[in-house]
């Protein structure tokens, strides 16, 4: 029995449907990710679950209990928002104790004191009490609305993409931290980024929330391993995944693939039909030579470029298709770009995609 | 030396607006202490010796002045009366402006911008031309004469001044913060009056002072609407020129003491006005 179920949630802004039938089940104590580009109502989502957008349709369950009715201060769940939306006129303390000085706590004065510095401590920000919102960096206004939102250990957590306004270093120490003490306040977490490497540091399960709907929900690693749609695999990945229109034909152990006259074969076992699809292939998954093998493509060289500790190769097909593809830093050592180069695939590493439907075929 | 040549024009900048805002008001408070002999000097002087005849007269309602009759002025009244009325405008206005200045910030109804418009647009109109119809309305109905009426009145200038400033105020304020305050468990109202209202108060000190001095200021409402019993210092001032004599130091007396407390409010009020809005909880 799921703890937070969504049933066909849909909600639209006069024709703009942002939501549209939107189902998901999570876990109790679940850290689930909701990722998605920009614009793909990830924001919107969070404050129909928070009760402060309500819902044109469908259903929101929470313990067995329909909520979709409750105001958002009747609802046990607290949100971090992403600009903070601390209160500028009281001092950090204030804004976290806020949650514990709500009428229906009756909380005593010395117990929310002990719990406020109890929360500061853990997140590291008991230097700054006595301080007004402004005169906090962005690293500890985003501590203090954390602390706020976890105080009074809701049901569930919704952080509404709480790394995106601070700086590098501060959202990996606290990409590192988080699960840390996420896991102190044993609560039910929704995160929402559109990082898709926070995404898979992160969480227990991935959602990829796009048109409207999570079009995947799996766990960071079958997401990037075994995505549902093209749209999944472009999104999860940088550089994006290599694809192509492409007519394949399966012969014994292996996959003809002839993509714009250009042929190579796959060493792998199918289930899918002959025809037409799309084939992606990731960057990291090609391997790139100056060395010709059994099922390697001549190709020629365009340019290079290091990304996050590794380079990327963009080299062209003698039909003009062009590949990217990702190497570490000594493998690329290895390469001499003056001589020919030849590229050659990680066979069982290749996915098929429906050219209508973008689905995965396998 | 250049730097001299700037620094004098400036000063004499200052002096000249100094002479110009502040010499007029220097005159009458000089005016008030001196009697209507010296005040009427065709060499005005400038060292005399001061005299709280005026004041006193203001004070006890009878004033005697040289030459003439003794002149009887309601002038304790009339002030108590300015306060009421101000003080109760504001207070309406207050009450009525806030909740719906908040109302045009955050929602979004049909029609909403032209009944804020319409509000806005009663600043527009010149007083006289409503006053007639309304001085009948109120004869009929029973308010003539009424603090009551002046106070509803007074709502045409105060409501739409507080309405539009404060409105801007609350837009100004992430909506965010108030939902973050309800998810904390509290009601709308709560988020309503610990949030955007603190979050608001320089913008609704500022229009309150505005409003305040509006009010206070009124001269035609108040002179065709009221009779003497509930007339303000502005309408109460005209009093004191008669047939038979124009006692200059009294009316610099009256003007005086009707611009204390203004002054004083303003002087109070300030800290809220300089304070701005602290918007450092919002992303930087």
């Amino acid at each position: 029995m799921s703890y937070l179920n969504l049933e066909n949630l849909s909600k639209s802004f006069k024709d703009d449907k942002v939501i549209s039938n939107l189902n998901a089940k999570i876990d109790k104590g679940e850290f689930f990710v909701v990722f998605g580009p920009s614009g793909s109502g990830k924001t919107v989502l969070l404050r129909l679950l928070s009760g402060i957008m309500l819902l044109d349709n469908g259903e929101i369950e929470m313990n067995s209990q329909v909520i979709n009715e409750f105001q958002p201060e009747e609802r046990d769940i607290s949100m971090a928002f992403q600009n903070f939306a601390l209160y500028p006129h009281m001092k950090a303390y204030d804004n976290i104790a806020s949650p514990l000085r709500a009428n229906n706590m009756n909380i005593p004065d010395d117990e929310i004191d002990q719990k406020v510095k109890e929360v500061a401590s853990l997140l590291k920000i008991e230097h700054v009490l006595n301080q007004f919102p402004k005169e906090l960096s962005n690293g500890q206004k985003q501590r203090t609305s954390l602390a706020r939102s976890l105080i009074s250990k809701p049901s569930v957590v919704l952080l509404d993409d709480p790394l995106r306004n601070v700086d590098a270093k501060i959202r990996f120490e606290m990409r590192l931290e988080l699960p840390r003490v996420l896991k102190e306040f044993n609560t039910t977490v929704i995160y929402v980024t559109q990082d898709f490497r926070e995404a898979m540091a992160l969480g227990d399960r991935i959602a990829v929330l796009y048109d409207g709907k999570f079009n995947d929900i799996n766990s960071p690693k079958n997401i990037y391993q075994n995505p549902s749609s093209l749209t999944t695999a472009k999104l999860f990945g940088d550089p994006t995944i290599n694809n192509f229109d492409a007519n394949i034909k399966k012969q014994n152990d292996f996959v003809h693939v002839e993509v714009k006259g250009e042929q190579f074969k796959l060493k792998r076992k199918t289930n899918i039909q002959d025809g037409d699809c799309i084939i992606g292939i990731r960057p990291e998954d090609i391997i790139l030579s100056n060395e010709s093998s059994e099922n390697s493509i001549e190709v020629e060289f365009r340019t290079k470029t290091p990304l996050n500790l590794r380079i990327v190769f963009l080299v062209r097909l003698n039909n003009g298709l062009e590949f990217l593809c990702s190497t570490t830093e000594e493998e690329s050592q290895l390469i001499d770009e003056n001589k020919k180069m030849y590229i050659s695939f990680l066979d069982e590493k290749s996915h098929f995609f429906d050219k209508e439907t973008k689905r995965n075929l396998e | 030396m250049k730097f001299n040549i700037w620094f004098l024009l400036k000063i004499l900048a200052y002096i000249a607006i100094i002479m110009f805002f502040l010499f007029p008001i220097a005159w009458i408070f000089n005016m008030s202490f001196m009697t209507n002999d010296e005040i009427l000097r065709k060499v005005p002087v400038l060292f005399y010796e001061p005299t709280f005849k005026n004041y006193i007269g203001l004070w006890e309602g009878e004033i005697a002045i040289e030459g003439f009759a003794t002149m009887y002025v309601f002038f304790k009244q009339n002030l108590i009366n300015s306060a009421i009325l101000s003080v109760g405008s504001v207070s309406v206005t207050l009450l009525l402006g806030v909740p719906a200045a908040y109302a045009f910030a955050r929602y979004k109804f049909k029609g909403g911008e032209d009944i804020a418009f319409t509000l806005l647009s009663f600043r527009f109109a010149p007083a006289l031309l409503i006053i007639l119809p309304l001085n009948l309305y109120f004869s009929k109905i029973g308010l003539y004469d009424s603090y009551f009426a002046l106070i509803w009145v007074y709502q045409l200038i105060t409501l739409p001044l507080l309405l539009w400033i404060v409105r801007g105020y609350f837009e100004d304020i992430s909506p965010d913060i108030e939902y973050a305050y309800r998810l904390d468990g509290h009601s709308w109202f709560q988020s309503f009056w610990r949030i955007s209202i603190p979050l608001a108060k320089p913008g609704i000190a500022a229009a309150s002072l505005l409003c305040f001095i509006y009010a206070w200021n009124n001269f035609v409402f108040a002179l065709i609407l009221g009779s003497s019993q509930i007339q303000p210092v502005t309408v109460g001032a005209l009093a004191f020129i008669t047939a038979s004599a124009i006692p200059y130091g009294l009316i610099a007396c009256g003007i005086v003491v009707s611009v204390l407390p203004t002054l004083i409010l303003a002087l109070f009020i300030q800290k809220y006005l300089v304070q701005g809005l602290s918007l450092g909880a919002i992303k930087g």
